[in-house]
């Protein structure tokens, strides 16, 4: 699937000929669009929303809503079901807070994952240690995958949520997250997906995922960095308590109580990220006009080409799951070289990586590894990138070659 | 792009390398009198240092902990230059070892092979590998 045309709309990428950005996995380039529809609120619309008594406002207000359908539309999800938050930590974290918090108590149990991102982690245990909650893992198999035999002696009607990442930002592993969902619909679990990885690279519709939640981030799909979203299923927003109170988010304010609006208004207080909401519409408008079902296909090209040239790397170690079910994200070791030494050799070859643990420690220890270098792909990666990684590596694997 | 990879080359050299692979004083102090552990959370990077106290004299020290070659090496050759040092003179290597990696000022010669390390001052996102063992040294002296 060559996309390679779009390259030209993303000024960083035009400008940097001899960058091979695979780090998209951390934070995606931005295409010119998205960019000018940042300007273009300053320049053209900066107002308030929300608070139309003159004409300006009520086109602020218009094209941060128009940015809410866009991305009801890029999640197959009703507008009114879309809350625009920070990133999916944001997300994440209003879901553990407004939800969790009020109906966990102690002995219920939070399912979590071995392949977590700590923003699927750390809520958890924020709430879980003040209300008494514990957190399980489903544990993962060799290659890579959710060990779903595990599932049935961890689901039980103490369960009372499943929060697991949709696609594994380390192994890319591409969960079955419908099937885990109906699993953990049938122990009476609310199921929460942590989409970060997954709405940039894959066709998302959340209601076939069967999940109630689902949380992600906009400077991962092209979208500036400050704007994310949660979407939820309206009848569970509806019985939710808000996450933050404040303005925006009322009915009716009195000295000594408040209502609250209904969602999604009841989960925006204060004056919304406005002009990177719509800066993450545009983003979002612009992956459906090139399609998701291109991007994925695009990745999985740019993985395929990859996993097989990397084999010509002495002592090169990929991790992670091998069919149709990975993303384009590859988490690799070169010898005993330790990863940041590792993406610092990549660096000077021009290519950025990621060294570390990629905020999964659970999943780093379940691989006895400290660090992985990573490597991620997006649309606006081609063919020649990879064979320049794959080059800067075999030159590094050589010259080195007394440290591996 | 490619050779020559100057701060590269003078860099990662055989010394970074032997100390790397075969990092001195590494393994545990049962008799130390003071400890610390150090980390890097951004990047996992773990050190605990040890060290016995004889008076106002580093007796002896060691370290253990995981990290990269450049973590590892400053580690290791911090243990070989605070060995037999006054807590104080330790501390002045420090801040030696810092200014010269943080700051990039000009290298102090009393750094010794530290030396080696000059040029982690032009890889800003390597300074803090560089400089974890010596923070951990610096809050095990408290």
């Amino acid at each position: 699937m060559d996309l390679s045309a779009l390259r030209e709309d993303f000024p960083l990428i035009a400008k940097n000929p001899h960058l091979v950005y695979l780090d998209s996995a951390a934070t995606s380039q931005k295409p010119k669009r998205v960019i000018e529809a940042l300007k273009r609120f300053y320049e053209e619309l900066n107002a308030n929303v929300h608070r139309g008594a003159y004409r300006l406002s009520v086109a602020a207000t218009e094209a941060y809503e128009e940015a809410r359908r866009r991305v009801a539309r890029f999640l197959k999800a009703e507008e009114r079901e879309v809350i625009f938050v920070r990133n999916t930590t944001e997300a994440m974290n209003l879901v553990a807070y407004a939800w969790g918090l009020r109906n966990l108590k102690e002995g219920d149990e939070i399912l979590v994952t071995e392949m977590e991102h700590h923003a699927g982690l750390v809520p958890w245990h924020l709430v879980a240690g003040l209300t008494g909650a514990r957190v399980k893992a489903i544990p993962l198999t060799e290659e890579g995958r959710l060990d779903l035999s595990a599932l049935d002696g961890l689901l039980s009607e103490r369960t009372r949520v499943v929060s697991l990442v949709h696609m594994s930002n380390v192994l890319g592993t591409i969960n079955p997250v419908a099937e885990i969902a109906q699993r953990a619909k049938a122990a009476g679990a609310l199921v929460v997906v942590d989409g970060a990885q997954s709405a940039p690279h894959l066709p998302v519709d959340v209601k076939a995922l069967g999940a109630d939640f689902f949380a992600l981030s906009g400077h991962k799909m092209l979208g500036p960095t400050g704007a994310g979203v949660l979407w939820g299923r309206y009848e569970v927003l509806e019985g939710m308590m808000p996450f933050l109170g404040g303005g925006e988010m009322i009915r009716e304010v009195f000295v000594d109580r408040s209502t609250y609006a209904p969602p999604p208004g009841r989960f925006e207080a204060g004056t919304p990220p406005i002009a990177e909401a719509i800066a993450l519409g545009e983003a979002a408008q612009y992956l459906m006009e090139v399609g998701m079902e291109r991007v994925y296909a695009h990745d999985r090209a740019l993985l395929d080409y990859a996993l097989n040239r990397l084999e010509e790397v002495p002592h090169l170690r990929v991790y992670g799951p091998q069919g149709p079910d990975r993303g384009g994200v590859i988490p690799f070791t070169l010898g005993r070289l330790h990863a940041h030494d590792l993406a610092t050799f990549l660096d000077e070859e021009g290519i950025a990586v990621r060294a570390g643990h990629h905020c999964a420690q659970p999943l780093h220890r379940r691989l006895g590894l400290a660090a992985t270098a990573r490597a991620s792909f997006y649309l606006y990666n081609t063919k020649e990138e990879v064979d320049r990684f794959v080059e800067a590596l075999l030159r590094i694997a050589h010259k080195y070659r007394a440290w591996l | 792009m490619g050779e020559p990879m100057s701060v590269l080359d003078e860099l990662y050299r055989e010394i970074i390398l032997k100390h790397y692979q075969a990092p001195k004083n590494f393994g545990v102090l049962p008799q130390a009198t003071r400890r610390a552990g150090g980390m890097n959370p951004s990047c996992g990077d773990q050190v605990e240092v040890m060290v016995l106290l004889e008076g106002d004299t580093i007796a002896d020290i060691r370290f253990q902990g995981q990290g990269c070659a450049i973590s590892t090496a400053s580690a290791s050759m911090m243990t070989e230059a605070v060995k037999g040092k006054r807590v104080a003179e330790a501390l002045d290597l420090a801040k030696k070892f810092q200014a010269m990696v943080v700051e990039g000022a000009s290298p102090d010669p009393a750094l010794g092979d530290l030396l080696a390390l000059q040029g982690v001052a032009k890889l800003p996102a390597r300074v803090k590998c560089a400089t974890l063992a010596w923070h951990t040294l610096e809050e095990a002296l408290k």
